[in-house]
């Protein structure tokens, strides 16, 4: 495959000038202002620590395929499933799709130049270096083993492994996210094109719009829970030990206040990203365009009020319980809002399997699946059953692996040909996309069901009836790796050698397709007058899109 | 990024950039307000739970200084925003005027604040093995007044009858204190270092009533810090205090 030489589709040639041959070298990229350059720094970094954390989680799956653990010491199993957490939920899900694709898209789809403040946005990504650096030096200096949620007083007394430097890591790695939250809502507030309205903001920027949100309320909470439990570790200060008349839920309170609306920093971007990719795919507008701009601000605004529902068995108070329970139930409204709109949008619609498609396809049914088994959770009887098992295990990660990846995966495809100017190949990553979704089924599913029996999550070893199951996790674990490593090489190998994409392969409705791909600098050659509705699929004549019309077919790499 | 004299290239107008910048100073106040939070819930947790050995800690405090630097902190935020309107109306001698009115405000109020943790350290009141509630009263200097120490004695009396455990109680307090005290003469020293920087650019006559966005939200955040610290106060110092 990698003698065919570069092959421009008839017609298409890439721009003489863009965002990625404007200027050479080094410096030019580390000290960019250029908001899509800034995301391939963060696509970079993000990847990084994909890797690193991907590493942990195939040495935890390969030390359960025996019950009684088959490759690490006890200590060690600790640390490995700690350092996943904290290298996947920190450094991965929370920057992935909104530092990356948001990053590139958000001023694109408005028509603005750049986002609001673009020093701030490189300096978010020099923050996050930092603070990965800090994790990076804990990981590498006797690991981390008081689990990802840092629970008092573990991490901040009896914990021997390097708890300070991962906590102050964590702590300077929060102001990467909240300067990021911050220079996407300023930016959406004053930097809009002409004619561009709020009710005409692509879902993308709506779903972005709630997770900034989210960011700027909830981060900083996070940064002054772990601040307190690293000067309590270092100093030896008793906020949260009981032994010097601490709380240690007062910590938990604190720490779910951000951890839990963070999982919808994770997962309302991959919302935006399916938004977007099912009306093209469809080729319809969506349904219920306000209804599911308006259910990612719900989902922002009741997240922050369903913390405690982690702490079922803490000993709170029943009433207090029962509320949390309750409120937990109401954010399963606005997410139902969303799967219904977007089904609606596929009925009797022009539905084409572009590779895209697949990913938002399953991050609906798997988004499903995590959301529903999310309501056994917050009921309040069954939580005692299946707190603290497998089953939580394969809830979260059917949101966030099986939710927010699927949407990054999906979006770095959908807007491939936007970030590089070129097509990645069709067919592999339609295989590629079907191995993700079965391995992911496989890895995922059978722990569901050995967290319903009893498996709890974070024990090195298990009885023998539970290892069949094990292993079929383990097995998927290994088609689930596959399956992202085939984007990783086919997606770089599309840099060079891919099919030249031209504006708008798909074709798509958003501003962002108006332009060149790879886009100029200052993303368009004249500011932009938007003087239609959101994704009209039926009176856009300038992208050949007229009703009645045969629906024009997407541009495909090989086929 | 190119820019042409005040306005930088992505923005279209001088009015969309001054709006911009000013959001963007409230929003980040916003998570301040929120970093700040966690900060008061775990002080009203631990003052509901621990109410006898706090108060003790907020009477060690001293209310002349924190009451003088409260003073100074309000006259601050007056210079600071005279040193705003200043600049819309094109006063330009009169910025820098105030904005170093407001720096040397903040730089005594900061001065205060080591006096007062020196004393502390001086008592034995520092978190740690050397920490001791009693140690004032049991160690007094020529410079006490022999009678404010008796009074002290006994009042630490009463409040070792009711709780035992003052000591470790009233760590957490000092804990309290000097986190948030500290935090907030952490946000004064970046405040005095925008400062500097404004006054910098005054000199310079760069403020005129067309583009004064610099000091209008270093002011904003000058008037937060301050608010900070109206709440500090009476949290730290007053509730509780009867001497």
């Amino acid at each position: 495959m990698s003698d065919i030489p570069p092959n421009p589709l008839p017609g298409h040639k890439l721009p003489h000038e863009d965002y990625l041959n404007a200027t050479y070298g080094m410096r030019s990229w580390l000290l960019t202002t250029d908001h899509k350059r800034i995301a391939l720094l963060y696509l970079g970094s993000v990847t990084f620590f994909f890797f690193i954390g991907g590493l942990f989680a195939t040495m935890i799956r390969i030390h359960l395929l025996t019950p009684t653990g088959a490759l690490v010491t006890p200590e060690t199993y600790n640390k490995l499933f700690t350092m996943h957490g904290v290298a996947m939920v920190f450094f991965f899900l929370i920057p992935s799709i909104p530092a990356v694709l948001g990053n590139f898209l958000i001023p694109m789809m408005i028509g603005a130049k750049d986002l609001a403040f673009p020093k701030i946005n490189l300096l978010s990504w020099y923050i996050y270096i930092i603070g990965g650096c800090f994790v990076l030096y804990s990981f590498g200096t006797g690991g981390l083993d008081t689990g990802w949620t840092f629970y008092t007083p573990l991490s901040s007394v009896y914990s021997n492994s390097a708890v300070t430097p991962a906590v102050i890591g964590i702590f300077i790695n929060g102001f990467s996210s909240i300067l990021t939250g911050l220079n996407f809502i300023v930016t959406i507030h004053t930097m809009r094109a002409p004619g561009m309205t709020w009710f005409r903001l692509p879902l993308f920027a709506w779903a972005h719009y709630a997770t900034s949100l989210v960011m700027i309320l909830g981060t900083p909470v996070i940064a002054i829970t772990l601040l307190l439990a690293g000067l309590e570790r270092m100093f030896h200060l008793g906020f949260f030990n009981p032994a010097l008349g601490g709380d240690p839920i007062l910590f938990q309170h604190l720490f779910w206040f951000y951890s839990h609306p963070a999982v919808y920093i994770m997962v309302l971007p991959a919302m935006g990203v399916v938004s977007e990719i099912i009306p093209t795919f469809a080729r319809k507008p969506i349904f219920g365009y306000s209804f599911i701009a308006g259910s990612s601000i719900a989902i922002a605004v009741i997240g922050f009020l369903v913390w405690a529902h982690h702490m079922f068995v803490t000993g709170e108070s029943t009433y207090a319980a029962l509320t949390f329970s309750f409120l937990s139930y109401l954010v399963a409204i606005p997410s139902a809002v969303k799967v219904f709109n977007w089904t609606s949008t596929l009925y009797k619609g022009s539905i084409s399997w572009d590779t895209p498609m697949l990913y938002a396809l399953g991050f609906i049914g798997l988004f499903v699946i995590g959301g529903l088994t999310g309501l056994f959770l917050a009921c309040l009887g069954l939580d005692i059953h299946i707190h603290d098992t497998y089953f939580v295990v394969a809830h979260f990660h059917y949101i966030m692996v099986g939710g927010a990846v699927m949407g990054y995966v999906g979006g770095l495809h959908f807007w491939w040909p936007k970030i590089t100017g070129r097509l990645y190949p069709e067919t592999l990553s339609r295989v590629a996309a079907v191995t993700l979704f079965v391995g992911f089924n496989l890895t995922f599913f059978p722990q569901f069901i050995l967290g319903y029996l009893g498996m709890p999550r974070r024990y090195h070893t298990y009885p023998p009836e539970f290892q069949v199951l094990n292993v079929l996790s383990t097995a998927g674990a290994s088609i689930l790796a596959l399956g992202y490593l085939l984007p990783m090489l086919y997606l770089t190998w599309s840099m060079r050698y891919g099919q030249v994409a031209g504006q708008n392969p798909w074709p798509a409705t958003g501003l962002e397709w108006k332009t060149d791909s790879p886009p100029p600098t200052e993303n368009f050659h004249v500011t932009p007058e938007v003087t239609w509705e959101p994704y009209d699929y039926q009176n856009r004549p300038d992208l050949g899109l007229v009703a009645g019309a045969k629906p024009l077919r997407p541009a495909h790499g090989d086929d | 990024m190119h820019r042409t004299g005040e306005l930088y290239g992505h923005f279209e107008t001088l009015e969309q950039q001054k709006e911009s910048a000013a959001l963007g100073m409230w929003i980040f106040l916003v998570t301040e307000v929120l970093f700040f939070g966690g900060l008061f819930l775990t002080y009203t947790i631990n003052r509901h739970a621990f109410g006898a050995a706090f108060g003790a800690g907020s009477n060690t405090l001293d209310i002349k200084l924190g009451g003088f630097n409260t003073v100074v902190l309000i006259m601050s935020s007056l210079t600071m925003a005279m040193a705003v309107w200043s600049a819309q109306v094109g006063k330009k001698q009169l910025v820098s005027i105030f904005l170093v009115a407001t720096l040397g405000l903040g730089t005594v109020f900061l001065g205060v604040k080591v006096i007062e943790y020196k004393q502390k350290f001086d008592h034995h009141l520092i978190p740690g093995h050397d920490f001791d509630m009693r140690y004032r009263s049991e160690h007094p200097t020529a410079a006490d007044d022999p009678k404010e120490i008796a009074i002290e004695k006994e009042e630490l009396e009463k409040t070792f009858a009711v709780d035992p455990d003052t000591n470790a109680h009233a760590q957490l307090y000092f804990s309290l204190y000097f986190g948030m005290t500290g935090l907030h003469a952490l946000h004064m020293i970046v405040g005095a270092g925008l400062l500097v920087w404004l006054i910098k650019g005054s000199f310079a006559g760069r403020f005129t009533p067309r583009y004064n966005t610099p000091v209008e939200i270093v002011g904003l955040y000058w008037h937060f810090v301050d608010i900070v610290w109206i709440y500090l106060f009476p949290l730290l110092y007053l509730i509780d205090r009867h001497r």
